[in-house]
């Protein structure tokens, strides 16, 4: 790793002005479990990285019925899957957060890392997509609003400027009816990275047999995170049956634009595509009717 | 080029000051700054866990933190579970199932076990898998390992009764 310089500011206000100044030569330094790697094998050679585990609005981790979730950036995946309001009303975040990394990982690594990290196949941004998260963005003087679906423009860069600093995810308050999924296909148990990933958001009538409204999105088939809009034009408003789903199985396949890897080839990437949105989507339905 | 940053830490109970540059990983400062050298490198990038230590009530491999981050912070590696000569339970556990042989991954296992226990005093087998799933074994097959781990809460609960 090449020389860097480290600082650890206690406040927003000094982390922007940071950001202000410098912002063109430093890495935000959060977890860490990505971006060290990273260093070391030089892939990022800052001249600062700034540490943003004490600054305050970064740590904030709150539910509000009627607003929905706030997760700041910096707050651990092991904190964030143990609290009681997350497992309650979004279990498809702990779905995709016990499994990044394994139990040491999982102890440094935060949301707003693997969504800055903008990896095609991180687990937790179609997550994210699906229940609608947004990011809160800050630089000195200005606060801007992201869709988490327009967070990530290629592997591994994201919109953010290099005066801005990401300081809140927010997921908004579950609807009724409603449910979301995430699973994966790795060859292994555990402590591996997506052959290919699918999150989904179904949202029911009152009676349980239409679709009102249905996310899908893909991790590992594209150069980001990929939202699968066709699925929600087709499923709006349609029977819940096997023939829609299966429907919805080939247009996520059909969205699919993998290539082929170590991991996987693109052929087979896309058949997991099919089988796992119908995997997803009846997961997110049981879990509806379970509640 | 960057300074050295002066670090104070507590490593099992006792206060630790130490001089390092901002990019050395907390692995490298306890090895080749303070010289505690029971925690070993293996991967140096968080697959294999022969590096976790115990950060703030949590497993982390400390190849993946900084030295500076942990100033402030209290830590336990492997110097600090054995009670003087008497080892702990885990220790002895280990020992007797035989579940290590060139020793390398031992000390990230035994810490890890050890947290786990912390956290969860009687794991099923499927727990334990999971948990020790971020610690790689090129020697044993991980059995030995499984039955060690399960005799250590064993050990340590009849402890706690008696």
């Amino acid at each position: 790793m090449k020389y860097v310089d480290y600082e650890r500011p206690t406040s927003l206000k000094s982390a922007l002005d940071i950001l202000s100044e410098k912002g063109d030569v430093t890495k935000v330094l959060a977890g860490g479990t990505d971006i060290l790697v990273k260093l070391r094998v030089r892939r990022e050679q800052p001249d600062l990285l700034m540490d943003s585990k004490e600054i305050p609005e970064l740590n904030e981790l709150s539910f509000n019925p009627d607003t929905g979730l706030t997760i700041g950036a910096a707050v651990p995946l092991y904190k964030l899957y143990a609290d009681a309001d997350v497992k309650k009303h979004y279990p498809a975040l702990v779905d995709s957060t016990t499994i990044i990394g394994g139990i040491p990982i999982q102890g440094r690594a935060t949301l707003g890392g693997n969504l800055c990290n903008a990896a095609p196949s991180a687990d937790a941004i179609p997550t994210l997509i699906v229940l609608g998260a947004t990011a809160t963005i800050q630089s000195s003087g200005n606060t801007r609003e992201v869709s988490v679906s327009e967070f990530c423009t290629g592997p591994g860069s994201n919109v953010l400027k290099s005066n801005e600093i990401l300081v809140t995810i927010n997921v908004p308050a579950p609807a009724d009816n409603s449910a979301a999924h995430y699973m994966r296909f790795i060859p292994r148990n555990e402590m591996d990275i997506a052959v290919v990933g699918v999150g989904s958001y179904v949202k029911l009538n009152a009676s349980g047999d239409k679709f009102e409204s249905v996310n899908v999105s893909l991790a590992s088939v594209a150069p980001t995170p990929l939202n699968v809009t066709e699925i929600s034009e087709f499923l709006s408003g349609k029977d819940v049956n096997d023939e829609n789903i299966e429907k919805a199985g080939q247009l996520a396949k059909e969205a699919s634009k993998p290539i082929s890897d170590m991991r996987g080839t693109a052929e087979y990437r896309q058949h997991l595509c099919s089988v796992l949105t119908k995997r997803s989507i009846n997961k997110s339905i049981e879990r509806i009717k379970g509640a | 080029m960057s300074k050295k940053v002066h670090v104070q830490t507590k490593i099992n109970g006792e206060d630790v000051e130490f001089l390092c540059e901002p990019r050395q990983s907390l692995l490298e400062c306890l090895r080749d700054v303070i010289g505690m050298t029971g925690t070993k490198e293996g991967c140096n990038d968080g697959n294999c866990g022969a590096c976790t230590v115990i950060l703030e009530g949590r497993t982390v491999t400390s190849c993946l933190v900084l030295g500076v981050e942990v100033d402030g912070k209290e830590l336990t590696t492997i110097e600090g579970i054995a009670d003087g000569d008497k080892l702990h339970p885990i220790q002895t556990a280990f020992l007797e199932n035989a579940a290590l042989q060139c020793g390398i991954c031992t000390p990230g296992f035994i810490i890890a076990t050890k947290s786990l226990l912390d956290h969860n005093p009687d794991p099923s087998e499927y727990e334990i898998r999971w948990w020790l799933a971020n610690n790689l074994c090129r020697c044993t097959g991980y059995d030995k390992i499984v039955r060690a781990v399960q005799d250590s809460a064993k050990k340590i609960k009849a402890q706690a009764g008696g």
